[in-house]
């Protein structure tokens, strides 16, 4: 207990390992925001361990599918390679929270000794952070995804205006109205008048 | 049901207790689920995003022992089959191995390792860094594996190597990489290696100890507490689809099952010639036949033995990963449950052993009793050091080990 005192005196050093510079610069403003300043990113698996083993960190942050986390564990084993032991951050009196880290796909690793609260603060903050990294992505495909329905869009109004003598308005009511009758997405008939047109031009 | 699972031939059962109809016709449904580490198989099946899960033979037992960063407890029912695993070095290092020792490339495991211990001896003399070895996690059979074939020829792996842990996928490139010298890992990694030029396969898991178990099903107690009959219906699954994976005939369309993305995503080619046991060991084309390279089923794979769970336990003994206590042999024999085994499957006409132990690797055609009055002939079971294993005294097959932790 005297240790987790003594280790309660000094700032908290945290190692990143991540891969995704995006991901990791995400992580790296949480945790400065929640006052960890003594924050290094590893972002490849060579030397891993060697710089693991310079940084010496207190809490340890991976995303669980990045598979050096088997690398970790043998490094947990090899009580040479590190100074002082460390274990996966489970609580079993939270176990809501481990498992809102398992979902979130993010795991951490604590040295022996440590205040539970100042670690729970950390791994709270990584999992909404490794959440708001994902809802980033989510919208980030979804966006990626309007931009070609509205490509397709246009394209298959083009079609229309040209082979059917419609203005621009009638092109597109026609597509909607297409749509409403089939109960379909109005993307998917624009997809059919230019696969359609597509087959018919060779 | 969830499954998870990492992307290896020794899978095969899984895939097709659920591609094949053997899950439907229990009323099953399974949900195969990719993963990328030992580590996170552990912690889904803890964490109930897995109801059973794909693993590592040594897995419950350090579980039970507490070992390892988040020890939750699970067991084993069922094993999911033998053999798979070889060991590769670089082919820079066997080349080198030839050069100092002569070797001419039909040498047995056991020549090869003392070979390695020359080359060892040799670079030591010569001031050359220690080489350096992996495997695929620290309570794996590949470790132990990897271990007791250096041991077996004089090399001790605290001290005269280093051993470290890459992932099964990486292991290759970091072979080509030169990172590594050499690893321990199951197919189709091996001979993945020795196509692309970079590797050279020394040693099989036969050849080592060929009834040593490679992975097994791992189930989670609370998820097993409240679906006993499930349990029972998918280890009757299982049983049926290792039956149909050991089959010759079935194995062309086997290899195309593993070799579809979603599984181990190889090519079904290299599949089939594994699931042959026609390896290529050395990119200048010897090969090497094994009959059942791979066994899923037949001598009794499948079947939990307390003894191969104490022999685990010995292994993470030498190696000075847990202490010997009787406390621990308890949890030991909690990780492997043959009665389980038992009672899914009594009553059908399944040859089953009668014993939940027995001698390993006594030096014969060993012959297990089964409740049906037949006898289970195993075939040829040898250590490679030849010593047999009497689950009654792990303490005096430890200390009768040369290399071993200090």
């Amino acid at each position: 207990m005297t240790k987790g005192t003594q280790t309660g005196q000094r700032p908290l050093r945290v190692a990143i390992i991540e891969e995704n510079s995006v991901r990791a610069a995400i992580l790296l403003d949480g945790l400065r925001e929640a006052g960890v300043a003594d924050v290094e990113v590893i972002d490849t698996m060579t030397h891993m361990l060697r710089r693991l083993s310079t940084v010496d960190p207190d809490v340890i942050i991976i995303g669980i599918e990045n598979p050096s986390r088997d690398v970790l564990e043998q490094m947990f084993q090899v009580s040479k390679l590190v100074s002082r032991p460390v274990a996966m951050f489970v609580d079993r009196s939270d176990h809501g929270m481990i498992q809102a880290a398992v979902e979130a796909g993010v795991s951490a690793y604590v040295v022996d000794g440590l205040r539970k609260e100042r670690v729970k603060a950390i791994v709270d903050m990584a999992v909404s952070r490794f959440n708001a990294f994902d809802r980033l992505q989510r919208e980030l495909v979804a966006t990626r995804n309007e931009l070609a329905s509205r490509k397709i869009i246009e394209r298959a109004k083009g079609i229309l205006m040209r082979t059917r003598q419609l203005s621009e308005e009638e092109a597109y009511a026609l597509l909607r109205q297409t749509a409403m009758n089939e109960k379909r997405k109005l993307v998917d008939i624009a997809q059919s008048v230019v696969t359609a047109a597509s087959l018919l031009e060779k | 049901m969830r499954i998870g699972f990492i992307p290896l031939l020794d899978m095969a059962a899984l895939v097709a207790a659920e591609e094949q109809g053997f899950a439907r016709r229990e009323g099953i449904h399974l949900q195969l689920v990719k993963d990328v580490s030992w580590s996170n198989i552990r912690d889904r099946l803890a964490f109930r995003q897995f109801d059973v899960a794909h693993m590592l033979s040594p897995m419950p037992v350090a579980s039970q022992l507490g070992l390892g960063s988040n020890p939750y407890s699970c067991f084993t029912p069922f094993a999911l089959g033998r053999g798979g695993n070889s060991i590769t070095l670089s082919l820079h290092l066997y080349r080198e191995m030839q050069e100092v020792t002569g070797l001419d490339g039909s040498e047995d495991a056991l020549a090869n390792a003392r070979a390695l211990k020359a080359v060892i001896e040799r670079r030591r003399q010569d001031g050359r860094k220690p080489l350096v070895f992996a495997m695929t996690y620290p309570f794996s059979s590949h470790n132990y594996e990897f271990r007791f074939w250096l041991a077996a020829g004089g090399i001790d792996p605290n001290s005269d190597v280093m051993m470290t842990v890459v992932p099964p996928p990486m292991t290759v490139d970091a072979m080509t990489a030169r990172v590594i010298d050499g690893f321990c890992v199951n197919a189709p990694w091996n001979m993945i290696a020795v196509e692309k030029g970079v590797g050279r396969i020394v040693a099989t898991k036969a050849d080592i100890w060929p009834s040593a178990p490679e992975k097994v099903l791992g189930v989670s107690p609370e998820w097993a507490e409240k679906n006993p009959e499930i349990l029972s219906r998918l280890i009757v699954a299982l049983d049926a689809a290792a039956r149909w994976c050991d089959d010759p005939d079935n194995h062309g369309s086997l290899a195309e099952m593993l070799g579809d993305p979603a599984y181990v995503g190889a090519s079904p080619e290299m599949i089939l010639r594994l699931l042959k046991g026609e390896l290529t060991v050395d990119p200048n084309g010897r090969m090497r036949s094994m009959h059942s390279y791979l066994m899923f089923y037949g001598q009794a794979a499948n079947f939990p033995w307390i003894s191969q769970a104490r022999w685990i336990y010995s292994q993470m003994i030498r190696w000075g990963q847990t202490d010997h206590t009787d406390a621990y042999l308890a949890r030991v024999e909690a990780a492997y449950r043959p009665d389980i085994y038992r009672t899914a499957l009594v009553g059908s006409a399944k040859v089953i052993p009668v014993a939940d132990s027995k001698v390993e690797g006594v030096g014969s055609n060993s012959i297990v009793g089964s409740a049906a009055g037949d006898d289970l002939a195993a075939a040829m079971d040898a250590f490679i050091d030849g010593r047999a294993f009497d689950p009654n005294d792990i303490q005096g097959y430890v200390s009768g080990f040369g290399i071993r932790a200090k």
